[in-house]
């Protein structure tokens, strides 16, 4: 067998960082962190550090991209050279371009965009430090932009992964786990219309696995959507007093 | 007509009919349109295959090379899946760098392919840590009349089931070919199934019309013995939990199916 | 018939705010027949109606509001001017000179690129950009003072309930304040310190909007800075 054998997982059910199987790691979000985006956000998930931007919505350049009903949404995912243990180069890779485009196909059913048309709704997310489940922290974090952006949703749009690591199926993958584990599946979610918006997997499970890991996974979900209420909601702490209008 | 776009009143139409349990084509809900495979039709591949479903066309070739591993693979041979929406397979194709599409396309077909290990990439490990053998497989888009990833992974699978790889020796560490042929080591067969979701109901093997209209799209791809290797949600709209796991029961019937006309 | 918050309670989008006979106002959607908010902000029930305040939100133009724009394009028969929207706002040639004459006028000697200028949203509509007007007294070009720049939704705050607000922030910095309903505020002072004094104090009610007692403390914080200076 060319790859390392290693136990992901000890006799008592822990993994390689301390956690149990169904366990999270640790999540802190901050809202807010750029001024000149219209939204931004940023979180740290494990040692993932990413931090999300929205311009928009705004006029459309180049013009010709314009949708004369709806606004476009254009998404970038990109990972910076140093977030990864071998350098990675700036140049867009293919992953890369999938990931932007499962992340926008993620969030973009939530959003009013037909209330905008001929505009563009630009988000970009940067992941400043990687160790597995970018995609998953890179979709909540962008969701919250996206809030703090003021734009319009349907929803909040929260992502999380599960897996199957050492022949069990596990919540929130690190990086060891993604790569030595037979199997990921990332999913991104909005809790209040119950519609999985995101869904990839890749490993080798058995349809009752995967149900099992897809539970864990919205199970994760839940948790972290509770987190991202409560950290927008503290942005405006005050705001139980009384508000005059005109 | 040059413009592919569906008219509001076949939209309409589509919607509608498969609301109640039917296509446009009148195929039910899970039938697959005909699906043909030509294999070895190119020669100077290492191996090829043309697949047809309905009339999208998919050409498959594998061109092998030696090459370099990975460095978290050293002793494995190294696959890679690229795939082509040549501009004459549809008026929406333009030339230029892959799109988000095929690239989206490529490393689907690649995970089936690569989480099934279909190829036992050990045995093609030449000089440890060195130098291996690398398996190009190029899909090439020819007639774009929906879904695409199904047609292009059965031609990817039956052009890796066609290709031959030269014998070899190894002199002063440089490959030096020798006559004769050795199949490449092919040990499963992963089948996509591709599904599109139109007001709510699943439909198997979306045609290009029912692409137009769909809200979202899911591709699961099982390998020989029913598990999956690989799943992709793509598309605007969403699945209820539900959805995903009638889609991976359907999927998996439907897998074993297909894979017949493969192997 | 039910509903899920207390009035004025924080939500998030997403969040169901109530089901049944209610049709969803500002900042709520309607989805069956259940209600929920589509921004953050406070919710607001009524009879027969939920809406949220938002707490962030940017400006949609909306016809008859007084904007202050800055000129982006000297075009051959208007100007384009960006009102901190979604859209860039057009002012033709045509509404500012009578008879206009492309050959002969060069619109740049009027309002070049870089002006601020107060105007009136005209026209607008999903398939066009907004349009603007200068023809009515007290707008045109911006000729002197400080633009501030806050959040949309805070500028009924600033004005306040029957102009309390803006007309004693007028009184107690002593300096012209006109507002634009896209969250520009003008401030002309007689002189750079008054004028500063007033841009804190936007600040602050921006930052505190949801407070109450909130004009009482901007005034003595007015009236305390001017003691201090003089």
């Amino acid at each position: 067998m060319s790859r390392p054998i290693r136990k992901l997982i000890d006799e008592n059910g822990i993994r390689t960082d301390g956690r149990k199987v169904d366990e999270l790691r640790p999540v802190k979000i901050t809202i807010g962190v750029l001024s000149n985006a219209d939204g931004s956000a940023y979180i740290e998930q494990g040692k993932n550090k990413i931090l999300a931007a929205v311009y928009g919505p705004r006029e459309v350049h180049p013009r010709h991209l314009a949708l004369p009903d709806r606004a476009l949404l254009r998404c970038r995912y990109h990972m910076a050279p140093f977030s990864v243990e071998e350098r990675k180069s700036p140049a867009p890779s293919r992953r890369e371009t999938e990931l932007s485009k499962v992340i926008r196909e993620a969030l973009e059913p939530t959003i009013f965009l037909e209330q905008y048309p001929r505009t563009s709704i630009d988000l970009f997310i940067e992941v400043l430090q990687a160790d597995g489940g970018t995609r998953c922290a890179g979709t909540t974090v962008a969701s919250l932009a996206l809030a703090d952006a003021g734009i319009p949703m349907r929803d909040l749009v929260v992502a999380c992964a599960s897996g199957k690591v050492d022949g069990q199926v596990v919540l929130d993958l690190n990086d060891i786990e993604d790569k030595e584990g037979e199997a990921d599946v990332p999913i991104a979610f909005a809790p209040n219309l119950n519609a999985i918006t995101l869904l990839q997997m890749d490993g080798l499970l058995t349809d009752e696995e995967f149900e099992k890991a897809l539970d864990l996974a919205l199970e994760g979900c839940r948790r972290i959507h509770a987190l991202q209420k409560e950290t927008l909601k503290a942005k405006y702490v005050t705001a139980k007093e009384e508000v005059e209008e005109e | 007509m040059s413009s592919i776009m569906v008219s509001r009143i076949r939209q309409r139409q589509i919607a509608q009919l498969i609301a109640s349990g039917k296509r446009l084509d009148e195929r039910g809900l899970t039938d697959y349109r005909e699906i043909k495979i030509e294999s070895g039709v190119i020669g100077k591949a290492e191996g090829s295959a043309l697949a047809y479903i309905g009339k999208t066309e998919v050409l498959a070739g594998v061109k092998i090379e030696t090459g370099e591993p990975f460095t978290d693979r050293p002793n494995e041979g190294a696959l890679t899946v690229n795939a082509e929406f040549v501009p004459l397979a549809s008026p929406e194709f333009e030339a230029g760098p892959p799109g988000e599409e095929s690239i989206e396309l490529a490393r689907v077909v690649d995970r089936g392919i690569r989480e099934s290990k279909a190829i036992e990439l050990e045995k093609l490990c030449v000089i440890p840590g060195k130098k291996v053998f690398v398996v190009f497989v190029d899909v090439y888009v020819l007639n774009h009349d929906g879904n695409l990833i199904d047609t292009a992974s059965l031609a990817s699978l039956a052009a890796l089931l066609n290709t031959k790889m030269f014998n070899y020796e190894l002199v002063d560490e440089e490959v030096k070919i020798l006559p004769g042929f050795t199949q490449l080591p092919v040990v499963n067969y992963p089948v996509s199934i591709t599904f599109a979701e139109i007001n709510g109901k699943l439909v198997m093997d979306p045609g290009l019309d029912e692409e137009e209209v769909m809200d979202a799209r899911l591709t699961v791809t099982f390998e020989k013995s029913g598990r999956l290797c690989a799943m992709q949600k793509s598309g605007r709209g969403t699945f209820t939990k539900e959805q995903i796991v009638e889609a991976v029961k359907m999927g998996q019937q439907k897998a074993e199916e297909i894979r017949k006309k493969v192997i | 018939m039910e509903i899920f918050y207390e009035n004025k309670q924080l939500v998030t989008p997403g969040d169901l705010l109530a089901e049944g006979d209610y049709a969803a106002g500002n900042n709520a959607y309607k989805a069956g027949n259940k209600v929920y908010a589509s921004r953050l902000g406070l919710v607001n029930y009524e009879e027969k109606r939920v809406s949220v305040v938002a707490l962030n939100a940017f400006y949609v133009p909306t016809v008859g509001d007084l904007v202050i724009g800055k000129v982006t394009e000297v075009n051959i028969n208007s100007w384009t001017v960006d009102i901190n929207a979604p859209y860039a706002a057009l002012l033709q040639a045509s509404d500012v000179l009578n008879r206009f004459k492309p050959q002969r006028d060069d619109l740049s000697r009027i309002f070049d690129v870089g002006d601020l200028i107060l105007a009136k949203i005209v026209t607008y509509d999903r398939t066009r950009d907004p349009l603007l007007t200068v023809r009515e007294p007290g707008l045109g070009k911006v000729s002197r003072g400080q633009i501030v720049k806050i959040t949309p939704t805070k500028i009924p705050r600033v004005i306040g309930k029957k102009g309390s607000m803006i007309n004693m922030l007028k009184k107690e910095a002593g300096c012209k304040i006109v507002v634009g309903q896209n969250g520009l505020v003008l401030v002309d002072g007689a002189n750079p310190e008054d004028e500063r004094l007033a841009i804190t104090a936007i600040h602050k009610i921006e930052e505190e909007a949801h407070t109450s007692g909130l004009t009482d403390r901007i005034t003595e914080m007015l009236k305390r800075e001017r003691e201090a200076t003089k």
